[in-house]
């Protein structure tokens, strides 16, 4: 049973990484077809002298960290005023923050697009110009972040102690200084694992920027898609190779500082022992 | 000052962003390029139906594979040491990190006819079989993509089942097999319905998976709402009526599961 349990393992495991791997395998291809005929570096070369691609990454990069940062200060600051509230208006809003996450992708972008086709309508109309691009795709990611924001900060505040606050304003601190003082510290892992997760689903979307994205600047994923439709083009394959590559050293990186952090507490937990002894 | 006002310019954000979008899809699908009422769409997205008959098939046949195929990872997981089970997890997310474009496209060059399998095939005087652009390729592109959002669930809702729970079953003289069927699988019963939801929604509704390993042969309700709005067919009037079709489907299979329903719908969503 436990030799059968394994193998089925390892064999999920293949049928996860197969893809991936041939990606790698293919990036260091030199032809074009899918023969290997022998190593190369230059899809890598010309992945960086490819001024669209460098583009690209850069604009993923400014639209993801501007909306994550943005929408972790406006879900903070809703989460708390949400946390403060009760009966119908309360859970409208929190209906409303589900939305997003509960509607298919398609659904999310198509209405966007249609809510930016409008408006571009009615403000061309009156002499504004505004077009598809770095607003639009700012705006829906932020929209599609937000409740990421708020569903990771709620929780934590519902579990902070309410008599801290009372505490610190008694102590003297207004309801402002009561709250970066004291509130923030309490709530601090909802926010940045909510920041984080607004940030990995911003770097990784594609649906909602297709929708929503201008004809100058695109983010890498809509680029992407664009070079899969072509089909041959190993610079794909190189782009996923090092994509990757930089996963993999960030979650080695997170699982080392989260183990160490354990081993921390552990080590604390020992030592106030030993003192208590 | 009152705190709730805090929460205000997010309140405004989600009317303007989230409310106002979705109330002009409805409005689109009601209204002709003239902006007057018509059911015209919607009689018309009703030519459709049998494509979306197409995406809910091989959906649901894509999460039935995904629940069967993930089950056994689940529970391997659930009762290993957290130091396995942790290290397994991580396996499983790994590939989810990358942009699914690029995981798709990996198979892509898997299933071609000059692709991988092909050429194994070729070298013992087989084949070429026609492996991509068939509806077989679509579902395996969903079960690929989407089997880790099975496992999450119901992993977490296995590791809370005790192991004192498995060892009275055992020590009261149940086989495996009654162990599995009479206590872990009702137990796990919460999971499996969030696995089915969290498999199901994205896969009825995907539109770049049909394209790239289905060929055009293959078009699913999300490839056509794609072409109303940015292909060819631009029809963002009937676009929108099949899109408040697809919505109103998706919210009736979560509403009738009872997923909307549960306390831990924030712990489900995260």
């Amino acid at each position: 049973m436990k030799t059968f349990a394994k193998t089925y393992l390892g064999v999920f495991m293949a049928f996860l990484y197969a893809p991936i791997f041939v990606l790698i395998i293919f990036s260091f291809n030199e032809s074009k077809g899918r023969t290997f005929t022998g190593f190369t570096w230059k899809w890598y070369s010309a992945l960086f002298h490819d001024a669209a691609i460098m583009d690209a990454l850069l604009t993923t990069l400014i639209v993801a960290i501007t909306a994550s940062v943005f929408a972790t200060v406006m879900g903070t600051a809703a989460a708390v005023g949400l946390n403060r509230m009760e009966g119908k208006f309360r859970s409208g809003i929190m209906g409303l923050t589900y939305l997003p996450i509960l509607n298919p992708e398609i659904i999310t972008g198509v209405s966007f697009m249609l809510l930016f086709v409008v408006a571009k309508n009615a403000l061309n109309s009156v002499g504004v110009p505004f077009q598809f691009g770095w607003a639009t795709l700012i705006i829906a990611h932020i929209t599609f972040n937000v409740p990421y924001v708020i569903l990771n900060v709620l929780p934590k505040l519902r579990q902070m102690d309410g008599s801290l606050v009372d505490a610190a304003m008694d102590l003297g601190c207004s309801h402002w200084q009561a709250f970066y003082k004291v509130v923030i510290h309490e709530i601090r892992p909802g926010i940045v694992s909510g920041f984080l997760m607004a940030l990995t689903f911003s770097l990784d979307d594609f649906v909602v920027s297709y929708f929503t994205t201008g004809a100058k600047h695109q983010t890498l994923s809509v680029l992407i898609y664009a070079m899969t439709k072509k089909r041959v083009s190993p610079k794909i394959n190189a782009i996923s190779t090092l994509l990757f590559v930089v996963v993999l050293i960030v979650l080695i990186a997170v699982n080392l500082v989260e183990r160490r952090n354990i081993n921390r507490n552990r080590q604390a937990v020992r030592d106030r022992k030993k003192e208590e002894d | 000052m009152k705190i709730k006002a805090v929460s205000y310019p997010y309140v405004a954000w989600a009317l303007l962003f989230i409310a106002i979008p979705l109330g002009l899809i409805v409005y689109f699908a009601f209204t002709d390029t003239a902006g007057s009422f018509t059911v015209d769409n919607i009689i018309q997205a009703g030519r459709y139906s049998n494509v979306l008959m197409k995406s809910i098939w091989l959906s649901a046949i894509s999460t039935a594979i995904c629940l069967v195929m993930g089950y056994p990872i689940a529970y391997y997981m659930s009762r290993s040491s957290a130091m396995v089970s942790g290290t397994i997890l991580l396996l499983i997310m790994l590939p989810m990190w990358m942009n699914f474009l690029l995981r798709t496209y990996g198979w892509m060059s898997i299933l071609e006819n000059n692709g991988i399998i092909n050429q194994i095939f070729g070298v013992f005087g087989l084949g070429p079989f026609e492996m991509i652009n068939t509806q077989g390729a679509v579902v395996l592109g969903m079960v690929y993509n989407y089997i880790p959002f099975m496992i999450l669930p119901l992993n977490s809702v296995m590791t809370k089942i005790g192991k004192d729970v498995i060892e009275a079953a055992q020590d009261l003289g149940a086989s495996p097999a009654r162990v599995l069927s009479e206590v872990v699988l009702p137990l796990s019963l919460p999971g499996i319905k969030t696995g089915i939801i969290m498999v199901f929604v994205p896969a009825v509704s995907t539109f770049i998976i049909s394209q790239m390993l289905g060929g055009g042969g293959n078009q699913l309700i999300g490839d056509i709402i794609e072409l109303q709005f940015l292909g060819n067919a631009y029809n963002p009037n009937l676009g929108s009526a099949i899109s408040l079709v697809l919505m109103l489907l998706v919210m009736l299979i979560m509403s009738v599961s009872g997923f909307l329903n549960d306390d831990d719908l924030e712990e489900k969503l995260l």
